[in-house]
């Protein structure tokens, strides 16, 4: 037997048109916790969709072997049957069931179809007590905290005889004696002969729990070593291998002159809708002026789409602070009153929160100015220009404004009349990008605007953004992708687990200044 | 789009359009071939005008009732308690008339105030407290029709003025041949206010169709071509000639029919030209893309509600009218064969979806079935398992047309 529990060498994966994984080589030893990092789209999540069977046997290449033997796993349960469980950042819990039921979901322990509960009960208690629970095992899962509900999944983990346990970001809703706690909970597990994989973007905790660190950029592996090999791993230096790529020109910058402050945030605070303890964002404090694009960087989870969703009145959970526009208190309570106030939100979610798929491209385009009273904004002073009047659509207006932003944004469609479920994703994309527009925004803030879209289409978008700041538009941009961040952004505001950790003049900032900021250096 | 740019040939062009059409041509095929074999059926006796003309006003409450369902449900939403708000309302206008000794005007008002005030009451659960319609109005199914009884005391309450059943039972008049046509012995059946109010009607269609055209053609749209255009113009012409003919040819437009009429323009107009349609399948088809574009979610569900609320007080009023009577059970069961007429026609389940001249058709083949059934003497038990198939193969043909569209 090798020393390697399992290997995985030369995997690739392609989704059309990305290459998410390219001939990557990954190895474990057995018994050691082996970090796995990378930006967001590095390839760690596909990659472990591989070791677990998510995506089948087939659907990529190369080879997977597990204790010295070549495995084909067709569906999760054969990875489960082979010992690999993953335990993802999203819990898989159902809460309102209990500890014991969910520990034994999908494998109860009966006869006949009839659970034996008793010996449930039993084996439950038995595993809680591995992760160091001392809970009654009957308890509702929605009863108790996140921290707790984390060592449940991990006692489930345990219960299907786990012998290589990924985690997919397991503290990232956990607040720091839970982390620690949980931390101490893996060490123990490991001196049994767990392996464990232990995916993070907080490169303090790996460095103080990983024994191997492997390091993935772009769906390649840039290094993979034990964390005292070449002189010590650091924090810099695995910093600089996610990175290490070089910037290409494809961010056409133009120099802008910020003005006036539009937008003052102050001291902003936003809980958890579900969670009502736990602070997604805390204390922000910034400012928005005219004319500039303000770049949002951060890792998943760190709260940006949480703090401008909460701005925007759309967040639906209970917020602290102070909001001016235009040096007016405002109080947004619903995304109607930031319209209102010309504030515009493209949402990361083109599909889910942008779209109404099954309506047509005209339709989708007039949906947030149907009802905005252009008297008041100003902006049109003739009534003509108005779309509606006393309720009804004035729809030979609806007509000329959206063949109007269909040209300006060269969206490629054979009607205004298609629905936008027929559009490619970069022209669906231009369509909500319409429609926000259409509102004749003051601050546009874009959420991911260029996700999931070709490069070209790219291009356009980052074009209009630069003729929106000549107008006098405030933008606000959040991207994961840090190289557009960078290559667009006038200032960037860097966001670690809902707190503003930094605040860049774009003169000043790289990537790995960045993504210091980004994992909690200070 | 210019005409050389469709030059697929006449047939293709046809073709298109109708796969693009399919599922509502394909109820309105229906809706021709239940009749063809009805009349086969029953010889004739299917298509008499005096049987259309009756099928069409035993079919108008659950007409007026479709017509806000399809709101209801192409918003997402269900209402259960139509039936019996329908019933609750019909018995406030025949209490107050019987024994209050109110008009006719008065207790209609009092029975469409009746409808407000249970829309507001539904809505307020629905769109302010966040509680789902199909358990609100299965509630009020039961709350209202609980109301019925007790405003019935369980009996019959019954006459009614005769002005308030004419709006059941009665009909346009005569404008010049008063009293020398009519069903009776020796008289001629032909009504010449109808065949004019048909004939205006022909031309309002086709002076608007054409004025569409044009309107379309200047925006740049795709339009039909000359032939299939006059051909389309023709058929329809020929379609709403057809569905006065038995009117025409019996006594004339029941009042019952108009005030059908006058709700499908007025919410085919709402749906289509207002905001607030437009709002109403936005929130269907995506709830969430609509509220971040600034939609008010809940006064829009409060104004489906109140609409859903005065549209079953009406289809109470021409019910009760029609039976000269309130009862007890007026009502029952109206909103399944109304939830049945909106999703035949083509409102879709999933919300976001659907026509308000669909659900008319979906009406009318329900009616159809129930009449052609009586004409028959086909037994309860055998129309009710009839028409619950008929519903489920509906379903299934919208859910299967869709799947082929992707």
């Amino acid at each position: 037997m090798s020393e390697h529990i399992f290997e995985m060498e030369n995997i690739s994966k392609e989704f059309p048109g990305v290459r998410a994984l390219d001939s990557v080589n990954f190895r474990v030893r057995k018994g050691e916790i082996h970090a796995l990092v990378g930006e967001n789209g590095a390839g760690k999540s596909t990659l472990m969709k591989v070791l677990s069977g998510l995506y089948p046997y087939g659907s990529y290449t190369g080879k997977l072997i597990i204790k010295g033997t070549e495995r084909q796993f067709h569906t999760i349960k054969d990875s489960e049957r082979a010992g690999v469980v993953v335990i993802y950042q999203e819990l898989a819990l159902v809460k309102q069931l209990s500890i014991t039921e969910n520990i034994f979901l999908g494998s109860e322990i009966a006869r006949n179809g009839v659970i034996n509960w008793d010996l449930a009960l039993v084996e439950a208690r038995k595993w809680l007590g591995e992760v160091g629970l001392a809970i009654d095992p009957m308890e509702k899962v929605v009863n108790i905290g996140v921290g707790k509900q984390q060592l449940v999944e991990i006692a489930k983990a345990l219960a299907k005889n786990a012998e290589i346990l990924i985690l997919d970001e397991p503290t990232a809703a956990l607040n720091e004696e839970d982390s620690r706690h949980l931390l101490n909970i893996l060490r123990q597990l490991k001196a049994k002969g767990v392996t464990c994989i232990y995916i993070s973007h907080k490169l303090e905790e790996v460095l103080s729990i990983a024994d191997s660190v492997t390091v993935l950029r772009d769906g390649q592996t840039v290094k993979s070593q034990a964390m005292d090999e070449d002189g010590g791993m650091t924090e810099a230096k695995m910093i600089s291998m996610m990175v290490g790529r070089t910037l290409e020109q494809r961010y056409p910058r133009k120099p802008h002159q910020a003005g006036e402050v539009v937008m003052e945030v102050k001291n902003w605070t936003v809980w958890h809708p579900e969670l009502v303890e736990k602070e997604v964002i805390k204390d922000v404090s910034f400012q928005i002026r005219k004319g500039e694009i303000l770049g949002i960087a951060g890792l998943m989870g760190a709260g940006r789409t949480e703090l401008f969703m909460s701005l925007f009145g759309a967040y639906g959970s209970r917020h602290q602070g102070e909001v001016s526009i235009h040096g007016r208190p405002v109080d947004i309570r619903e995304p109607r009153h930031a319209i209102q106030n010309g504030l515009s939100y493209l949402s990361e979610d083109r599909k889910g929160n942008g779209l109404v798929l099954g309506m047509d491209v005209l339709s989708n385009i007039t949906l947030a100015s149907l009802q905005i009273d252009s008297s008041k904004s100003g902006v049109a002073e003739d009534p003509a220009q108005q779309l509606s009047k006393s309720g009804v659509i004035n729809i030979l207006q609806e007509v000329v404004v959206t063949n109007r932003y269909v040209k300006r944004l060269a969206i490629k469609t054979p009607s205004i009349e298609q629905q936008v479920k027929n559009l490619s994703g970069g022209n669906q994309q231009k369509v909500v990008l319409a429609k926000w527009l259409l509102t004749e925004p003051s601050i546009l803030i874009l959420d991911e605007p260029t996700r999931g879209i070709d490069v070209g289409a790219k291009f356009e978008i980052y074009s209009i953004m630069n003729q929106l700041v000549d107008n006098g538009v405030a933008i606000v941009m959040i991207s994961s992708e840090l190289p557009e961040v960078l290559g667009m952004s006038d200032r960037i505001l860097v966001l670690h687990e809902g707190r503003l950790t930094g605040d860049l003049p774009w003169q000043e900032a790289t990537q790995e200044k960045c993504m210091y900021y980004a994992t909690g250096g200070k | 789009m210019s005409e050389q740019d469709q030059k697929p040939g006449l047939m293709g062009e046809l073709r298109a359009g109708f796969s693009h059409n399919l599922k509502q041509y394909a109820m309105f095929i229906a809706l021709l071939g239940i009749w063809a074999i009805f009349t086969y059926l029953t010889k004739g006796i299917f298509i008499s005008p005096r049987n259309i003309s009756n099928l069409m006003v035993q079919n108008s409450y659950i007409a007026i009732l479709a017509v806000g369902m399809v709101l209801v449900i192409v918003a997402g939403h269900i209402d259960l308690s139509v039936g019996s708000v329908a019933g609750f309302c019909g018995a406030v206008a025949a209490y107050v008339q019987c024994f209050w000794h109110w008009g006719t005007v008065p207790s209609i008002l009092a029975a469409l105030g009746v409808g407000l005030l249970v829309g507001l009451w539904q809505g307020y659960w629905i769109a302010f407290k966040g509680v789902p319609a199909f358990i609100v109005t299965l509630a009020g199914w039961g709350m209202f029709r609980g109301m019925v009884i007790l405003v019935t005391g369980g009996q019959t309450i019954a006459p009614l003025h005769d002005n308030f059943t004419a709006i059941g039972v009665g009909y346009i008049p005569q404008l010049f041949l008063i009293g020398k046509v009519g069903n009776q012995e020796g008289q001629v059946p032909f009504h010449d206010l109808t065949l004019i109010i048909a004939l205006l009607a022909v031309v309002v269609f086709i002076v608007l169709e054409l004025r569409n055209r044009a309107r379309r053609k200047g925006y740049g749209f795709e339009v039909l071509s000359v032939p299939l255009q006059a051909a389309k113009i023709a058929f329809l012409s020929a379609m709403i000639m057809v569905f006065f003919y038995f009117m025409i040819m019996y006594r004339g437009i029941p009042w019952a029919i108009v005030v059908v009429a006058i709700l499908v323009l007025l919410f085919n107009f709402i749906s289509t030209k207002m905001v607030f349609g437009r709002h109403v399948y936005a929130i269907g088809g995506n709830k969430e893309a609509a509220r971040l574009s600034g939609i008010n979610i809940r006064a829009l569900n409060m104004t489906i509600f109140i609409a859903m609320g005065l549209l079953s007080a009406i289809s109470g009023i021409v019910f009760t009218a029609r039976l000269n009577s309130a009862t007890a059970s007026a009502g029952n069961l109206f909103e399944l064969d109304a939830i049945a007429a909106a999703i035949i026609g083509g409102t879709s389940t999933l919300g976001g979806e659907g026509t308000i001249i669909g659900a008319i058709i979906g009406a009318l083949v329900m009616g159809s079935l129930n009449n052609g059934m009586q004409l028959l003497n086909i037994e309860t038990q055998f129309q009710m398992i009839i028409k619950g198939l008929i519903l489920l193969l509906a379903v299934w043909f919208d859910i299967s047309s869709r799947k082929t569209t992707k």
